[in-house]
């Protein structure tokens, strides 16, 4: 009998000690919450203070100038949508067949291995290198100049790894239950694929896609590096057309001396925001809207 | 007798006695012929020495403890251990006189002639009717869209699940109870006519009346089809098959009519195992 209630006052000592930890911790996590979201929010709202009363259709669909309050952002909004577009035109089919490759049919060999390192390391590699790479690969030795094909081809290898990444990760995702399923009726396996396995997967792919353009979308480093970075003061007609992008233009008016190109820059990080946010719920809506559809 | 060293002895009695005894004494057509069949899983053995004849329009059941080699060796007869990387098979399986081992065989063609259905059911996350339409169309066996639907229903018919579903072709498959995805699975298999049907444990994950809606099933379809079922319930074994065959460490043990297996086996193992004394 003593033994036993020993035992309980033990017990009871060592479960409030966990109780504890617990809060605790709760609390700890809290706090570290608050202080990030607390920190984004400033930033936005004060944002929000410096820029918000230059947001007007004029300023959206207006074009540089030298006097600040006349100048509009169309160039580089067009600029970077065009760029965005380019580059996923070209990084998502190259992105989605090489993991389709890499997690369907290679052969889980040495080279394979060697080739997936790689590719997790180069989703690595700082943007300035991939920037150095397009500015000798492709504005020089293929002669694209600092054109929109440049840029997006620059982009494209930035992003490459990470839709790489995440299509094999959503493939992977696919139950082994129904490729079985389908091997099993006489499918090959690229109907297996086609029609069992990547329509699965695309939410999946649909989101990596689209948050890797995200991140394309802010880059600045390797556009620079490209020399995206000269004036530019109209919206691109074309390919071969010289461009600039969102960040390079915000970038551009916060180095100015004079106060009022504070604010056109203000005005142009919450266009830039809202661009980042309509492909961010894009995303959510994509992957839902497929999702509803499985089940 | 049925301690585990007892068996263990009776194990190397078989092998030495190679698999002669391992045929039923009937004289039947043949639909399946293994011949010296073995197995690896990279280094792993898995299958030793399996020589079986299975006869058409019967069923017959594959029984033996977990691991024994009921799902591998059943894997084998269409070739979806293919699919795992670093296996290794050696010896033959003949079905209708054909090597599918041998050379220029279309295993695709082979996946749809011996139809398969799985422990888990796994029904593709589309409405009914695709689910079915499915191989059909991927086999290129429905011209027209009322060929189609006709044989969807035929199917669906055959797996005794169309008067439950004939309302909601277009609703998705998950959607329906465990017992009927399973039904569906088997619906599916028979929709690109397979003369072949390999069941691993239908059955196991279903309760008491949806596994006796599959076992009624099962009775039916073997007057169409050749079928070969896996199972670990013994009963079910007794209930539906017309010939056993008894599978212990990757080896066929014995192989016989049902009702001889579970009342008067030649092997001491295999009546140990039948009356439950080990598994
Ligand atoms: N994919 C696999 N890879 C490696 N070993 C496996 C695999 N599948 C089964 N095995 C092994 O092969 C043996 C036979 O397994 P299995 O055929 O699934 O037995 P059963 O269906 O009779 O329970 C077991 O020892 C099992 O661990
Ligand atoms: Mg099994």
């Amino acid at each position: 009998m003593t033994g036993t209630s020993l035992a309980d006052g033990g017990v009871q000592r060592a479960i409030a000690r966990r109780r504890f930890l617990d809060l605790a911790f709760q609390a700890l996590a809290l706090l570290i919450l608050i202080l990030a979201l607390g920190s984004l929010i400033a930033l936005i709202t004060d944002v929000w203070r410096d820029g918000f009363s230059r947001l007007s259709w004029d300023f959206l669909t207006g074009f540089p100038s030298r006097r600040a309050a006349n100048a509009g952002i169309w160039h580089a909004l067009s600029g970077s949508m065009l760029v965005i577009l380019v580059t996923g035109t070209l990084a998502v089919p190259i992105g989605v067949a090489s993991a389709i490759y890499l997690e369907e049919y290679s052969r889980r060999n040495l080279m394979a291995r060697i080739i997936e390192i790689n590719i997790t390391n180069l989703a690595a590699v700082p943007s300035i290198i991939y920037g150095l790479l397009g500015l000798g690969l492709f504005v020089r030795a293929m002669g694209m100049g600092r054109s929109v094909l440049a840029g997006a081809s620059t982009l494209a290898l930035l992003v490459l790894p990470v839709i790489i990444l995440s299509t094999r990760e959503a493939l992977r995702a696919v139950p082994p239950s129904i490729r079985e399923g389908s091997y099993a009726l006489g499918a090959t396996k690229w109907q297996t694929v086609w029609y069992q396995v990547l329509p699965i997967a695309l939410p999946g792919i649909l989101t990596g896609m689209i948050l890797a353009l995200s991140r394309a979308i802010g880059e600045t480093a390797p556009l620079i590096s490209i020399g995206a970075l000269t004036f530019v003061a109209f919206a691109p007609d074309g390919l071969w057309s010289p461009f600039t992008v969102l960040p390079i233009q915000i970038f551009n008016w916060v180095s100015r001396p004079q106060v009022e190109f504070q604010a056109n820059a203000a005005a142009g990080i919450l266009v830039l925001l809202a661009l980042l946010l309509t492909m961010n719920a894009a995303a959510i809506w994509l992957r839902d809207h497929y999702q509803k559809k499985l089940s | 007798m049925s301690d585990p060293a007892t068996r263990l002895t009776a194990l190397g009695a078989l092998a030495s006695r190679s698999s002669q005894h391992q045929h039923p004494p009937v004289d039947r057509p043949v639909k399946i012929h293994a011949e010296s069949l073995n197995f690896s899983y990279g280094s792993t053995r898995a299958l030793t020495d399996i020589s079986i004849r299975i006869h058409p329009n019967v069923v017959t059941a594959f029984i033996g403890p977990s691991g024994c080699g009921k799902s591998t060796f059943l894997r084998t007869l269409n070739r979806m251990n293919d699919i795992i990387p670093g296996t290794r098979v050696e010896g033959k399986v003949l079905i209708d006189g054909t090597d599918i081992y041998g050379p220029g065989i279309d295993v695709v063609a082979l996946r749809r002639r011996v139809g398969m259905v799985f422990q888990k059911s796994n029904p593709f996350p589309k409405s009914i009717f695709d689910n079915i339409a499915y191989g059909l169309r991927i086999n290129g066996m429905a011209g027209t869209r009322s060929e189609l639907a006709e044989r969807v229903e035929e199917s669906l018919r055959q797996a005794a699940l169309w008067d439950e579903v004939k309302d909601r072709l277009q609703t998705s498959a998950l959607a329906m109870s465990g017992g009927q995805q399973q039904r569906l699975c088997i619906a599916r298999a028979l929709a690109v006519r397979p003369d072949i049907l390999l069941m691993d444990e239908p059955a196991s994950a279903l309760d008491p009346i949806a596994t006796q809606r599959i076992e009624e099933l099962v009775y039916d379809l073997k007057k169409t089809y050749t079928i070969v079922i896996v199972t670990h319930n013994m009963q079910q074994a007794a209930r539906v098959s017309d010939f056993t065959a008894f599978f212990w460490l990757g080896r066929l043990v014995e192989y016989d009519r049902t009702d001889k297996m579970f009342t008067a086996p030649a092997e001491k193992v295999t009546e140990d195992y039948v009356t439950g004394r080990f598994g």
